[in-house]
């Protein structure tokens, strides 16, 4: 056993390796700590630049390979390069980002490691080998044991803190050559969000709107807002289906499940569907006209009130106190 | 050469709130209303389409679960599928993502004995165990290449697909080889309700079901047996600590309050 390893996958998003990586570090450095293995982390598609980073934020081991068809994700490809890495550095915990990539890497991963996978993982008990995952659209938190000896997980985007960049720590870093067999997918281009807008899971504060948004000129109000707050922009599913804003904003049991440190419900009344994707968020703030609804009983803070008269004085209120607009 | 298409579905609960059994501390779903998975709507939609727009395409409903769990192939079937397959037997109840996962292929695996699959749909997840595993496992099952969160179906004809997966920070665009398992997004299309002529041929058709068996599998390699991952207990999440409520004189003041608040508490 004591030959295993903690396996983090740093699996980059358009060259880049996201903070998700460093979140995995700090996950795996528990883990690894309590089982006395080394944490190793492996970069597909990466570089010895960014491998050295992933040492100073934890790693005591960095395999990397930079193969030019690891660049851009496919699910192939990406599988044979981790198993490759999982021959050289065996282990007993696989840790990946729960992210639309990183969750479909997982599944063939799983599959041919032989190994149990829980999605979407918010805790891990080193002790016990088990983790905890919400299921029944987060009504309920499912403790899960493994049967087998390798553990295959998703780790949820802000669940655990990113771990600190310390410079100069010492660590190994190799670049593990990578020869990929055929694969059926191809990938043919990519198509950019919107420049300056922040993705939903990795925010750490995000303002949302729902039904009493009313329209969608009524996003202007939600977008003015969460510019002043340095915030990703979400919705619930009444907006989206409304066709108020597009359905990657969405959150909730048919859109994202986020966690941000703060979350401000503006407009939504917080029906279980929706609650579902963000009841894990740190701070809820709801604005809303009906005291009674289900998101102002579960708010840390409500604030009574019409969301059109409301937002534009906190925004002139955030100007006068924090200058500028919040960095993100 | 024909098209065939498989898409999976699952008869889950409809309520989101799930009882837990005080004595076993899992799940009590029995005795609850059970329907198509929600999501699955739109696989089953999406397979519907294709084969609306592709002479001589069929397309086959695939569940695991109990024998009562015919009615979700019979609701496929009255959204436009051809036939339902249904995987039962008690070696085959309880498996976990990665035990159902290999089942599902061997099914697929079976059927394109029969008439060769070139795709396989899936929904992003269940309501009931909100993985999404699924799909992408049974790919890898059948060595198969995975297109998961797929927006749209720019494409497909009896060899390659171009379709668009949603990331988290835009479309990437892929060509896909097939035959490949295809996981939807929401977004993919709206659902039709079943037609009369629809729920007609639902309440006539015959499901085929296969055991362990029939797939040629051990007992040991599916359900409970087979399974990598064991649900050890489920419980409530803990609840949220009492909120505060604010509020101003004016709107003015609760502005003030609210930014006040936010800023001692280091959100903003």
């Amino acid at each position: 056993m004591s030959r295993q390893k903690v396996l983090v996958v740093a699996l980059p998003q358009r060259g880049t390796v996201s903070p998700a990586a460093w979140e995995l570090l700090c996950a795996g450095r528990t883990l690894a700590d309590v089982l006395k293995q080394p944490l190793v982390a492996y970069l597909p598609g990466g570089s010895a630049e960014a491998a050295q980073e992933l040492v100073e934020r934890g790693a005591d081991r960095v395999l990397w390979s930079g193969h030019a068809c690891l660049k851009e994700f496919n699910d192939e490809l990406q599988a044979q390069a981790v198993l490759a890495a999982a021959a050289a550095e065996p282990p007993s915990w696989v840790l990946l980002p729960a992210s639309i990539a990183g969750r479909s890497l997982a599944c063939r991963v799983a599959v041919k490691l032989g190994a149990g996978l829980a999605m979407d993982v918010s805790e891990l008990d080193p002790a016990s080998g088990t983790v905890k995952r919400s299921h029944y659209s987060g009504n309920l938190q499912a403790t899960m044991e493994f049967k087998s000896a390798v553990r295959v997980v998703t780790v949820q985007a802000m669940a655990f803190p990113q771990s600190a960049r310390q410079a100069g720590r010492a660590g190994e870093v190799a670049e593990l050559a990578f020869r990929p067999a055929p694969a059926g997918t191809e990938f043919l281009a990519f198509q950019p969000e919107a420049a300056g807008e922040l993705d939903l899971g990795g925010a750490e504060r995000i303002v949302s709107g729902g039904r009493g948004v009313g329209g969608p000129d009524g996003f202007q109000a939600i977008r003015d807002l969460a510019h002043a707050m340095g915030a990703a922009v979400a919705a619930s599913r009444a907006a989206v289906d409304s066709g108020w804003i597009p359905y990657r904003h969405q959150v909730g049991l048919t859109g994202r499940t986020v966690r941000p440190k703060l979350y401000v419900a503006c407009g939504i009344s917080g029906q279980i569907q929706h609650l579902a994707g963000m009841s894990a968020a740190g701070s809820i703030v709801a604005i809303n006209t009906d005291p009674e609804c289900p998101m102002m009983q579960q708010a840390t803070i409500s604030v009574l009130g019409d969301m059109f008269e409301l937002i534009p004085l906190i925004v002139a209120e955030i100007k006068k106190r924090k200058g500028a607009a919040v960095p993100a | 050469m024909a098209l065939n298409i498989v898409v999976c579905v699952k008869n889950t609960p409809s309520t989101l709130a799930v009882p837990v059994d005080a004595a076993t501390g899992l799940p009590k779903t029995a005795g609850l209303v059970f329907a198509i998975n929600p999501l699955d709507e739109y696989a089953v939609e999406e397979a519907v389409r294709i084969k609306e727009r592709t002479p001589g395409a069929t397309v086959t409903a695939l569940a695991l679960g109990p024998e009562s769990d015919h009615v979700v192939l019979r609701e496929a079937i009255s959204r436009g599928c051809d036939a339902g397959v249904l995987l039962c037997g008690p070696e085959l109840q309880g498996g976990d993502s990665f035990a159902v996962s290999r089942a599902l292929a061997a099914a697929v695996k079976k059927l394109s004995g029969q008439k060769p699959v070139s795709l396989v749909l899936f929904g992003k997840n269940t309501n009931d165990d909100n993985s999404g595993a699924v799909g992408g496992q049974v790919a890898a099952w059948l060595d198969w290449p995975a297109v998961l969160s797929v927006k749209k179906i720019e494409s497909l004809n009896e060899s390659a697909a171009v379709l668009w997966r949603m990331m988290e920070d835009g479309v990437d665009k892929v060509k896909v080889r097939l035959p490949a398992a295809v996981g939807t997004v929401k977004e993919i299309n709206e659902p039709r309700m079943p037609s009369l002529k629809g729920k007609l041929a639902a309440k006539k058709a015959s499901i085929t079901t296969w055991t362990a068996a029939d797939l040629a599998l051990n007992a040991d390699c599916v359900g409970v047996q087979g399974a990598r991952v064991k649900l050890a207990r489920s419980a409530a999440p803990p609840p949220r600590p009492a909120g505060a409520r604010i509020a101003g004189a004016t709107p003015a003041q609760t502005a003030e309050k609210l930014v006040a608040a936010l800023i001692e508490k280091k959100l903003l």
